[in-house]
């Protein structure tokens, strides 16, 4: 009792301590003060960039500019083809890219042997996500449209995107999975439960936040991507609208849409701003924004999804 | 097959002799080694475990006691670098053999870990979940009355019984770890293993768990990995000990603690290592 109470007693009256007690709390005020200053660098540059888009372009925006297709008068130019075409592409990607993206991941992390085989497999995907997606662009081109003959169309388009984010997708999963911890694991498996059931019942559940996380920055990232788009064919300028998926008549569901051309934002945002005069940058401005803001919306639901998934888990 | 039936003579002849052995042997081990990777863990492990006994696996850390438990319920299966060879026997029938299914035989070999483990969900899914993949009930009013006999034969049903839907981690440590037992029993197994189950509780929480386990062994055959000498004294019927992979000496728990023929077990018991 003496010795436990003497010793740090004796220690803070220590001059040296003392003295290295002061360093280390100055180290501790350094740190945040260079932390903040990292973490505003970020924030005030997005600001800046949010408010000179908004400075621009916020009168652009209006009812119509949602509404009209584009134009060679740019202040009847509208987005409706564009948001329309993003929205669509975002929907194949997002159908093909995740199932695939989780499954492989589960697959990899889960079920594959430790062997030379998945190692390559595992070297490569890691690779993939380095790609850059001009790349992706091109070998879409050579095997969808050419290949297959899927043509310049929002199929071709939401399988390119889906590619690109395949990796992501992928990476993300694996980690995910990877922090389930093995107790939970041995659990299930303690009591009888096959592989798959470990995995559907306990490993999923627990692992899907963080393979959300993956997906926000994965569709993310596709809806912003230009090149690749613009290498298998997306059109600039574009006057009408996919046909609806619902129809009227039997059976009420039609995938014409998916093989129709399309531009997307970003395509007629580029297309915008390389075009003279002030006014067609005011409208790219505009389009900056709806892109900034459908981002943010994407990422909105799927974080609120996070959010009701991680509920449900009663760690 | 032929070694299998040699082995079991072996037991019983053991057992003439000792008023324990009589009793059924419900699981032995013969010539059991397990390697992880290149390293191995156990060697030439044979032991035999009584039925509606407790069993205790005492031994220094690393000796190879919890691999052993592991080898009963193939748990081992999971670690992708592990290889196990040698006969476990349970009920007459080798669950090394090819044609044994580990889920199966995981449903008849209940386990309960170090480390409390309840899954991420409520009391009542938690006891549930076993019955329900193994398809052992389909109305809710059998699943309702799985989970109150379960949980009244892990001595938890008072303390939880109005919050069945809470989640499980929200329990104490002990009660986490009776709520495990509980849900290891709702597949109704005929052996349970218990690696280290009171390591991470507290004394009360312990005695609790070691009463239970008292309990338990009129209905169950019971082996408990455990670092703690008196807690293998208290609750065991019959100790096996093990050093350095190797099994030293196996035994009725009072010869072991009070007439060891091993000299090793005789230093370990009395504090000289381990």
């Amino acid at each position: 009792m003496s010795i436990a109470l003497s010793l740090p007693a004796r220690a803070s009256t220590d001059q040296p301590f003392a003295d290295h007690l002061k360093r280390r709390h100055r180290r501790e005020v350094i740190f945040i003060v260079l932390g903040i200053m990292a973490t505003s660098v970020g924030l005030i540059a997005l600001a800046m960039l949010v408010v000179d888009l908004a400075l621009s372009g916020l009168t652009r925006i209006n009812f119509d500019f949602f509404t009209n297709f584009p134009s060679r008068r740019a202040s009847q130019a509208g987005i409706l083809s564009a948001w329309v075409g993003s929205l669509l592409v975002m929907l194949v990607t997002a159908s093909i890219g995740i199932p695939l993206g989780v499954a492989a991941g589960i697959y990899l992390e889960e079920y594959a042997p430790r062997n030379i085989w998945t190692n390559i497999v595992e070297i490569n995907v890691s690779n993939l996500a380095g790609v850059p997606s001009i790349v992706y662009g091109l070998l879409a081109l050579g095997l969808f449209v050419y290949g297959f003959g899927t043509g310049r169309s929002i199929f071709t388009a939401g399988l390119t995107l889906a590619l690109l984010i395949l990796p992501i997708i992928i990476v993300s999963t694996r980690e995910a999975i990877r922090a389930v911890p093995w107790s939970l694991r041995e659990a299930a498996y303690g009591i009888g439960a096959t592989k798959w059931q470990v995995t559907r019942d306990h490993v999923l559940p627990a692992a899907i936040p963080g393979i959300l996380t993956g997906v926000i920055i994965g569709i993310s990232r596709a809806i912003g991507e230009t090149a690749p788009l613009v290498t298998i064919g997306a059109l600039s300028f574009i006057a009408f609208l996919p046909p609806s998926p619902v129809t009227g008549t039997f059976p009420f569901i039609s995938f014409a849409w998916m093989f129709e051309g399309f531009t997307v934002l970003p395509i007629q945002l580029f297309n915008w701003v390389s075009r003279p005069g002030q006014d067609f940058h005011a409208n790219a401005a505009a389009a900056g924004l709806v892109l900034l803001a459908v981002t943010l919306m994407l990422n909105a639901v799927a974080i609120y999804f996070r959010y009701q998934l991680r509920k449900k888990l009663k760690w | 097959m032929n070694q299998i039936s040699i082995d079991i003579s072996r037991a019983t002849h053991a057992g003439a002799s000792d008023a324990l052995h009589s009793a059924d042997i419900k699981v032995f081990g013969r010539d059991v080694d397990v390697h992880y990777g290149t390293k191995q863990a156990l060697f030439k492990v044979s032991v035999d475990i009584p039925a509606n006994a407790v069993t205790a696996f005492i031994g220094p850390s690393g000796c190879g006691k919890s691999t052993f438990l592991r080898c009963i319920n193939r748990m081992n299966d999971t670690i992708p670098t592990a290889r196990v060879t040698g006969v476990v026997n349970i009920d007459g029938v080798n669950i090394n053999d090819k044609s044994v299914d580990p889920v199966q035989l995981r449903a008849r070999v209940g386990m309960v870990f170090q480390k409390p483990n309840p899954f991420p969900k409520s009391i009542y899914e938690n006891i549930i979940y076993g019955p329900k993949i193994h398809g052992l009930a389909r109305a809710k009013a059998d699943f309702d009355a799985i989970v109150e006999s379960s949980l009244r034969k892990a001595g938890l049903w008072e303390e939880v019984k109005d919050r069945l839907h809470d989640a499980g981690t929200g329990l104490s440590g002990g009660q986490q770890q009776r709520l495990c037992i509980a849900r290891a029993i709702a597949v109704s197994p005929e052996v349970i293993l218990m690696d280290e189950p009171c390591s991470a509780l507290d004394p009360i929480a312990t005695a609790r768990i070691e009463e239970l386990i008292d309990e338990l062994r009129q209905n169950y055959t019971i082996i408990i990995v455990t670092h703690s000498m008196q807690q293998a004294a208290r609750v065991s019927q019959k100790t096996a000990f093990f050093h350095l992979g190797t099994l030293v000496e196996e035994g009725p728990t009072t010869t072991i603690f009070t007439n060891p023929r091993d000299k090793r077990t005789q230093d370990y018991i009395t504090g000289r290592f381990g």
